[in-house]
Formats: C-alpha cells, sequence, structure tokens
C-alpha cells in the first residue's frame, strides 16, 4: 500500500529509496547540503538491520562502500562539491572492478568550498569525467522530491544491473526542498539485484569473464566461498593484472559497450509541448521547474515553445534530440552554471538548430521569468 | 615450501615481483603459517592492501583478495568486516602506504577498534617508485627524494598505534621469523583492531641508498640491531637511539566496533 500523504524533503525522499532499493550500507562524512541523507541513514538503517558508519573522510566512506558491496550488501554514499572531489579516486576503482554503488551528490556552489547552502549544477562534467580515464558511468537528475525518490531506486537498479557505479545528482534545491509526497507500496516496487553465475555450468570462476555475452560478468560476493582477485590494476579475466594491449582493449572496450549498448534502457528524459515547437529548452534538476513553468506560461500566449527535461545525463540521451520535430528552429540549454552540458547538446543537435546558453552561476536559483526572457530574446532574433 | 601450505598460495601467479633479497616474501609466508597454525576457514578469510610492493602479496594468496587504491585498504577493509562481521579481515600494507597516505584511515581503525589485522611492511623506503623517504625511513638515512639525507622525523609506527587505540600491537623483524608468525596469530586471535609492524629488507633501494651491503648482511643487522621490549624499558634513550625495539607493545580488551554496532541494531530496533 502506498504510504499517507506527507511533507519530505529531497534528501529524506533519497534515503526512503535508497532502503527501498535494498541499500544495506552507508559510508559518509558531512558536508552541507547533503549531512540530512547521512543523518537518516544513521537513523533509519539500523532499524532494518543494515550498517550505518560515518568514515573518517570522503575518501574512507567511498573505500567502505566499495567494500560493503564486494561483501554483498547494496551500498550508498552521500556528498556534495568538495567531497565529491575527494570520492573520485575511488569512484574510478569501482568502475573498473565493476562494483555496485551508489553515490549522491547534492550539488552546491563551486569551485572549491564555493557556496555551501546555495544552488549550482557545476559538477554535470566532474560526475561525467571526475575521475581519470576511460571510463563508463551512469549519471541521474531528479527535479522533484517525489523523483528523488525514485530515481534513488533507479540509481540501484542499474547500478546492480550494469555492475557500475551510478550518480545521483541532485542539487541544493531537490534536496533541501519540502513538497507534499506519497511513497509508493514497497512491494509494488522492481528490484534489480546483481546477477550471479550459475556455478553448477562454471568448472572455475573467472570474476570478469562475460559468460552471458551481455558484456556484465556475473557477480560472486567475498566470502560466499570463492576465491578470487579483485585489483584497480587493469586485469584480464581472471582479475589477475595484465598490460597486454590486447586485454587492455578488450577490457576498456567492454566497460563502455555494457552501458552504451543498453542507452535505450538507462536513459530517461521526459518531453513537453515539443510536437510542434519552434524553439525547445533543455534542463534538467531544479532547474527544470523553472523551464516547465515557462513553458506552460509561454503556451498560454500562444508561443510555439518546448522543453526536453533530462532525468538521465550520462550517458547523454542523444536520441531525445534525433527526435526533435522540423518545427524546431532553436534549442535552449538552461543550466545552473557557466555552461557545460551545453557543448553534448550541441554534439547531439548535428547543426540542425540554433543552440543558445542560458545560464546563471550566481548562487541563485534560475526563475521562470529568467527563462521566458530568453525564449522571447531568442525568438526575436533567430 | 610446505606441501600443506600450497593451498594458501596461488602457485600458477609464482614467481612474484620481489627483488632478490627482499623481505616481503618471509612476511608473506609468516602470514600463510599463522593461518595454517590456526586452522582458520580459508573461505572466511579476506585479504586487503593498498598500493606498493607490500600490497602485491594478496595476488599470491588464495582467498578472497582484494588490492585496492593507495593508503585506502582499510577503508575498503572497514567496508567488508561491517558488512560480514564473520569475515576475518586482514589488510597488508606498507610504510607509505600506511603511514603517509593511508595514515588518517590508519589511526581511525585504531580509534574504532575495529576487528581487522594489519600487517605493515616496513622496509623504510618507497620501493615500487624506486626508493623515495617515507614516513618511517630514519631521519638521516638517504632516499632518492632524500640526497642530502632525510630531515623528516620518522613515526614509531607501533607508539602511534597505540596511542591512537589499537588493542593489540606488536613489532618483528624478518630476520626473527617464529617471533614474527606468534605474533601473527595472536594478531588474529585479537579480537579488535590488532597491528604487526613488520621491519623488512629492501636491498635494492634502501640498502643501496645507504650503503648497507648485501641482502645477507642487512639480515645480520637485523639480528645485531634489534633488543625486545623487555631489554629496552632497562636502557637509556642513547643505548636505544640506533636500536629496533621488537616485541608487544599492547594487548587490550576494549568494545569491538562491529559487536558494539550490532547492540546499535537492537537498540534502534527497540529490543534492548
Amino acid at each position: 500500500m502506498s504510504s499517507m500523504p506527507r511533507l519530505m524533503q529531497g534528501n529524506e525522499a533519497c534515503i526512503e529509496g535508497a532502503i527501498a532499493a535494498g541499500m544495506r550500507f552507508y559510508a559518509g562524512y558531512p558536508i552541507t547540503p547533503s549531512t540530512e541523507i547521512a543523518e537518516l541513514a544513521a537513523e533509519k538503517l539500523p532499524k532494518v538491520g543494515g550498517k550505518f558508519i560515518q568514515m573518517e573522510d570522503e575518501i574512507a566512506s567511498m573505500g567502505a562502500v566499495i567494500g560493503a558491496s564486494l561483501a554483498g550488501l547494496k551500498a550508498m554514499t552521500a556528498t556534495s562539491g568538495p567531497g565529491f572531489s575527494l570520492k573520485q579516486e575511488n569512484i574510478g576503482f569501482a568502475c573498473l572492478t565493476e562494483v555496485p554503488c551508489v553515490i549522491v551528490n547534492v550539488q552546491r556552489g563551486g569551485p572549491s568550498t564555493g557556496q555551501p547552502t546555495l544552488p549550482a549544477q557545476g559538477d554535470v562534467m566532474q560526475a561525467r569525467w571526475g575521475t581519470h580515464g576511460d571510463h563508463p558511468i551512469i549519471v541521474l537528475s531528479p527535479s522533484y522530491v517525489r523523483e528523488v525518490f525514485d530515481l534513488t531506486v533507479r540509481a540501484f537498479n542499474l547500478s546492480e544491473k550494469y555492475r557500475v557505479p551510478c550518480i545521483l545528482l541532485m542539487d541544493e534545491v531537490v534536496g533541501h526542498l519540502r513538497e507534499k509526497v506519497q511513497l509508493p507500496d514497497p512491494a509494488s516496487l522492481k528490484i534489480i539485484n546483481r546477477k550471479k553465475p550459475d556455478l553448477s555450468k562454471i568448472s572455475h570462476y573467472n570474476p570478469y569473464q562475460d559468460y552471458d555475452g551481455d558484456g556484465i560478468p556475473p557477480m560472486v560476493n567475498f566470502g560466499e566461498g570463492i576465491p578470487y582477485h579483485v585489483t584497480g590494476l587493469i586485469h584480464d579475466i581472471t582479475g589477475f593484472p595484465s598490460t597486454k594491449p590486447e586485454v587492455t582493449e578488450y577490457l576498456i572496450t567492454r566497460l563502455m559497450r555494457k552501458i552504451y549498448n543498453n542507452i535505450d534502457d538507462i536513459v530517461e528524459y521526459e518531453k513537453h509541448f515539443t510536437e510542434d515547437a519552434e524553439t525547445v529548452i533543455v534542463s534538467f534538476g531544479s532547474t527544470a521547474r523553472s523551464a516547465i513553468r515557462a513553458v506552460k506560461i509561454l503556451r498560454s500566449e500562444g508561443e510555439k515553445v518546448g522543453l526536453i527535461r533530462l532525468k538521465t545525463i550520462w550517458p547523454f540521451p542523444r536520441k531525445a534530440f534525433r527526435e526533435l520535430p522540423s518545427t524546431v528552429r532553436n534549442v535552449i540549454v538552461a543550466e545552473m552554471n557557466f555552461g557545460q552540458l551545453i557543448e553534448t547538446v550541441e554534439a547531439a543537435c548535428e547543426g540542425k538548430f540554433n543552440i543558445f546558453g542560458l545560464n546563471k552561476y550566481n548562487g541563485e536559483l534560475m526563475s521562470p521569468d529568467e527563462v521566458i526572457a530568453k525564449v522571447r530574446e531568442v525568438n526575436k532574433n533567430a | 615450501m610446505r606441501k600443506s601450505l600450497e593451498k594458501y598460495y596461488r602457485i600458477d601467479k609464482l614467481p612474484h615481483i620481489w627483488c632478490p633479497g627482499c623481505g616481503n616474501g618471509i612476511i608473506t609466508g609468516a602470514l600463510v603459517r599463522a593461518i595454517d597454525n590456526l586452522k582458520l576457514d580459508k573461505d572466511k578469510i579476506c585479504i586487503v592492501s593498498g598500493i606498493g610492493c607490500s600490497s602485491r602479496a594478496p595476488g599470491y594468496l588464495n582467498f578472497n583478495t582484494l588490492h585496492t587504491t593507495h593508503g585506502r585498504a582499510l577503508a575498503f577493509a572497514t567496508g567488508i568486516k561491517l558488512a560480514r562481521p564473520e569475515l576475518k579481515v586482514i589488510v597488508l600494507t606498507g610504510d607509505g602506504d600506511c603511514a603517509a597516505i593511508g595514515g588518517n584511515h590508519f589511526i581511525h581503525a585504531c580509534r574504532r577498534n575495529i576487528d581487522i589485522t594489519t600487517i605493515v611492511f616496513n622496509n623504510s623506503i618507497y620501493g615500487m617508485t624506486s626508493g623515495q623517504y617515507s614516513p618511517l625511513t630514519p631521519v638521516g638515512a638517504y632516499a632518492t627524494t632524500a640526497p642530502y639525507g632525510n630531515i623528516d622525523r620518522n613515526f614509531d609506527l607501533c607508539k602511534l598505534a597505540e596511542a591512537a587505540g589499537a588493542t593489540y600491537v606488536a613489532r618483528g623483524t624478518v630476520y626473527h621469523v617464529p617471533q614474527l608468525i606468534k605474533f601473527i596469530e595472536k594478531a588474529l586471535l585479537h579480537k579488535g583492531f590488532s597491528v604487526v609492524e613488520t621491519i623488512s629488507t629492501c636491498p635494492t633501494y634502501f640498502g643501496r641508498k645507504n650503503k648497507l651491503g648485501s641482502p645477507v648482511r642487512m639480515m645480520e643487522m637485523l639480528r645485531d640491531n634489534t633488543v625486545s621490549a623487555k631489554a629496552a624499558e632497562k636502557m637509556s634513550k642513547e643505548e636505544l637511539a640506533s636500536k629496533i625495539v621488537i616485541g608487544e607493545f599492547a594487548e587490550i580488551n576494549a568494545p569491538e566496533y562491529t559487536e558494539e554496532y550490532m547492540k546499535i541494531i537492537k537498540r534502534a530496533q527497540g529490543e534492548e
């Protein structure tokens, strides 16, 4: 049964979603504006037999999360800007060793200590490329408190399914906003768990062998009686280090393809009023809420404006732009940063549309009026 | 190697990458013998390491093994142990890995008294990157990054561990092997955070830079320059200046982290 509607903060919806998805381990470090997630994890996890630990720093939190996941528990951490920077080292380890885990980044103003209590969306590119080297990653971005719940569940499901770290990229507004929320019946949720090998058919388990041909090796947890090796070095299917060119190329290719071959399963976005639109706004997170308000107001005035709201940012939903009708002339990328996603949107549009950036990076939320003004300016000039 | 010990090794991964005369194989062998002597369940042992020469040891050992990022082994190990307290979690780390980049994780693991055994391979140098000074390189020693002598004061890792709250602390050497095996056995049986610092030899870098002679000569120096903790009690500071003190420094009963957390679970569920 669905829960009674109640007033809930985005950060709280995140923990509710995580526990509903099966999270039983949380390691974290206090940082604004994500701290409520750690506090609620400390309170709620032991009630369901799960474990919470406040580690000595952000780096250790990420390490503990990976350790716990290898030992078989669904694990998560949450952080913000500076903490997200510190976690990148071990996020890369999880990418290469294919250990499922969820990392929440409630974005604040940056760079550096920046503006801890103010909203920004300046970590879009860091979420994709924060750790060094070629690596796959999935990044989801909620706009509403209820959607924080849904996308947290989805983050765990995708992470378990594809054995890849999944980042829930919130922003301060979504994290701290309180909205009336009715949570779904936990029994109604589709929960995905990591794939296990069929040991009756395998004489010797190779931890990184693509037994099923889908690029995703089945996973045995530590302590389940099968000794195997995990390393952050480039490794072969047995899990041991290799410097052979063919092994290196095979591994990196498989890691990327397991995500990009399943892009339609992974990406989610919403289209609003795009069927006959001349100008389309692209946005995500809290900024998309202002954009949708702006679109509704402009539509009521007869302007042919539409919106693409991204729920998955990485891998980037290029398909959304291929689907746009021929009526579209202009695309406006609205984001609370100096202009990060715009270049990826530009590439996805393949020169078919005029691209404009609407950027705000002064610590204030982008308002519907600002979006309306930008649309009018673009429509006048283009 | 005794036939009965072969099951603990990944024989197909040998020979190891360590240089001739390196002490790391002796420490690895001591660990295996301690595990065998105690008849521990092989499937319930998990060995975690960081980065460096020491941290390559788990690759040769036939358990669930995890070779993590530089300095972070204890963070990963903490996650494993808290997630599955029934596992025996062992961390293999080096002087740079543990005391420099991993120093913060080390003191906090000591403080929590989580039931993990940490064996520090102390060869006084960063061997993997070919001879830079570490926080355990003695003052005055030479390294590639201390070409005029090291002025960084070194930690006494056992004192650090004890002060930070580790509940079993011992120091051995790769010369005193039966004693080392005993210390590792006691550490593995100890409930809480246990540390066995093991003085190892690096003839290739530390030995060469400091003109210490052959690997055999370096072993003889371990024999001649060590004093037991008991004997050290009666010696002056001056007499101890160039000596390595070996022995057990702490063995304390204190609440263990994962057991305490199980009480938290009961409290949260209203059973207590």
